[in-house]
């Protein structure tokens, strides 16, 4: 079982997101860069398939600045086996990723093509399904199981008030949903190897956006409540609020 | 001068609450756009009759394109639908609901029409530039506006953020045909959640616990402030309660759960880590039970009561109930 992720370097969930004074770009200052969370389930789903068939390779790829070195070590670290790094700086449009990475799919042998549902800097959820129509994939997101038996495969995916079973062939594209799995932590002997593995890097030209930042705010900070009350005393002055003031009952 | 397409949903057969939302701000785009408003949608055979009504609200021509095979979401046809109608309209914007399906749609589209798109906006704007969208990043931390290379601009939309306007046009069904094969990926069936349960990113209202409500057993007091607000509210949680295992995943609002923006929102036992802000921030009106006065929650709540839940609960539903009898 051969497959390919597609990681992202953002900042951490819990930076404290500042705008720079560009106001197109956030303040890099103190902001720490990791893999994204949901990439981990797609690299861990990639490691499970492998170390269940016995067989096969996991590359992992990303397009991102020189930075994005250290989240390319980080799944090599967790057990992936190649690493490339499409070097580009700023943060393209979903489309234009999409093109670049898809770009260096093209010709490479796989089984699944797997993502994160999202990137958490700019909760696109674009990525996956621009790259399958452009290499002309079967492509499922928001995945919180999958099941493959030879080329065939079986998904369940997530959507308001339940799941939609999927059917597919392989090779596909699959964008992964917390729950999917529990991603491993790298281990030390990990970590050791992972300095080691192969990891390419390649100059890129990105195509001309599609999409462009026209500025960046930070919402208006919100106005502390209005205690109502303490206790099941101010229950009925807070009904008498919601309907007459807010008008939401 | 340049029509808007709304791209609606469709379940169970009947054609979703939420694409009302985008045929609302489609017309009222085309409006300021001097051109219409069209109406796409794909469903089982009988879907065209319950559409009609989307001319109340705007609708010029509503393209339905009816076929077994379009029972359950087909994202092959619906991305060929698209680009047939966008190569004989040539659109200014085509618009999506921010759901599932619409989320899974909008990228094959943008890719199939080598056009730009913004995902899940809060506002959509005609400026001089052309249309500018404003949408949040970081999980809400900022906020983008975004404007477009070339059009068609493709957004998809938040839903309960977008309300349609009574705007009577035409409403005229035009039958379209659609190839429902080749296919590369077919949706087998839907396996609903708990039956007749509201998603909670559907919700107008939403009740959501955290782990102040301490043992999953209490949920039966978050379930009846829920029956009390009646059709229309759903269950939330934190994550906290949901890695506790006393609720499901799919009730978990933040930022590695939903994204929310209902009209009225109670946080119930819930601090407020920003990371469950970043799910439910750009709700309407937000209400806090919490006993801590210094929990974070009363820093973007709109109303507050601090206090023992417990003692809280029973009497808000009490409450609730009789003031919506008597209305
Ligand atoms: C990467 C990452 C992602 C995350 N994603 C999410 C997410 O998507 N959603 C999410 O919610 N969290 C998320 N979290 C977790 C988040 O940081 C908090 O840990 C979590 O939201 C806390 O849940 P809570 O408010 O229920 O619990 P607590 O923080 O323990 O708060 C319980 C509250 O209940 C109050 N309370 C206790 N007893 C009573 C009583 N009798 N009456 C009234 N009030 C009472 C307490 O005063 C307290 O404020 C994430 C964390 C990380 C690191
Ligand atoms: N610059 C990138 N390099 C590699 N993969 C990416 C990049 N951007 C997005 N992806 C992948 O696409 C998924 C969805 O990202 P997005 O569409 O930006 O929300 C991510 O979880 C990654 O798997």
């Amino acid at each position: 079982m051969n497959s390919i992720v597609c990681v992202k370097r953002v900042p951490d969930s819990a930076t404290r997101v500042r705008v720079a004074p560009d106001r197109l770009s956030i303040d890099d200052a103190g902001v720490k860069y990791v893999l994204n969370p949901y990439d981990e389930y797609a690299v861990e789903e990639a490691l499970q398939r492998k170390e269940a068939a016995g067989e096969g390779a996991v590359t992992v790829l990303c397009l991102g600045p020189n930075g994005a070195r250290e989240t390319l070590r980080t799944a090599l670290a967790m057990g992936a086996d190649a690493a490339v790094l499409l070097k580009a700086d700023g943060s393209p449009d979903g489309l234009t990723v999409a093109r670049a990475l898809a770009e260096e799919i093209r010709g490479r042998e796989f089984d699944l093509l797997l993502f994160g549902k999202q990137a958490i800097d700019d909760d696109n959820m674009q990525v996956p399904a621009m790259v399958a129509e452009i290499l002309e994939l079967p492509c499922v997101t928001v995945v919180v199981e999958l099941v493959t038996e030879g080329r065939q495969a079986v998904a369940k995916r997530e959507i308001e008030g339940g799941h939609e079973v999927v059917e597919f062939a392989l090779p596909a594209v699959v964008a992964v949903q917390k729950g999917i799995n529990e991603p491993r932590y790298p281990s030390l002997k990990g970590i050791m190897a992972a300095k080691k593995k192969p990891l390419e890097e390649k100059e890129i030209q990105l195509a001309d956006p599609r999409v462009q930042l026209v500025s960046l705010s930070e919402p208006p900070p919100p106005k502390a409540a209005e205690i109502v009350g303490e206790g099941a005393e101010a229950v009925s002055d807070l009904v008498r609020k919601l309907r007459e003031e807010a008008k939401v009952l | 001068m340049a029509d808007v397409l709304a791209v609606c949903e469709v379940r169970d057969g009947a054609v979703r609450g939420v694409s009302r939302e985008v045929v609302g701000a489609a017309a009222r785009l085309a409006g300021e756009l001097g051109g219409s408003t069209h109406a796409l949608l794909l469903g089982p055979p009988g879907v065209g009759s319950g559409a009609a009504d989307l001319g109340e609200i705007g609708a010029d021509r509503i393209y339905v394109a009816e076929d077994d095979d379009f029972g359950l979401y087909h994202p092959e046809a619906s991305v060929r639908a698209v680009a047939e109608l966008n190569g004989s309209g040539a659109y200014g914007a085509i618009l999506f609901p921010a759901t599932a399906q619409g989320k899974d749609l909008a990228p094959r589209c943008a890719a199939r029409l080598d056009c730009g798109l913004a995902t899940d906006a809060t506002e959509v704007e005609v400026e001089k530039e052309g249309l500018v969208v404003t949408r949040p990043l970081y999980a809400g931390k900022a906020l983008a506006r975004m404007k477009f290379a070339a059009a068609p601009a493709l957004v998809s939309l938040r839903p309960n953020v977008f309300s349609p306007d009574p705007r009577p046009a035409a409403g005229e069904i035009v039958a379209l045909e659609v190839a429902s094969e080749p296919r590369r990926i077919r949706v087998r069936e839907i396996e609903a959640g708990e039956r007749g349960k509201l998603d909670v990113a559907e919700a107008s209202v939403v009740v959501s616990g955290g782990r102040g409500l301490q043992d999953a057993d209490h949920w039966a007091l978050l379930e009846d402030l829920v029956d009390a607000l009646g059709e229309g509210a759903a269950l939330g949680a934190s994550r906290a309660v949901v890695d506790a295992g006393w609720r499901p995943h799919g009730e978990q609002v933040g930022q590695t759960g939903k994204t929310v923006a209902p009209n009225l929102y109670f946080a119930v036992g819930i601090s407020g880590a920003i990371q469950h802000l970043a799910g439910m921030r750009t709700a309407n009106v937000i209400v806090a039970i919490n006993k801590d006065p210094e929990a974070p929650i009363f820093g973007v709540a709109d109303y507050g009561i601090v206090g023992d839940l417990f003692e809280v609960l029973p009497r808000l539903a009490e409450e609730i109930r009789a003031v919506r009898a008597a209305q």
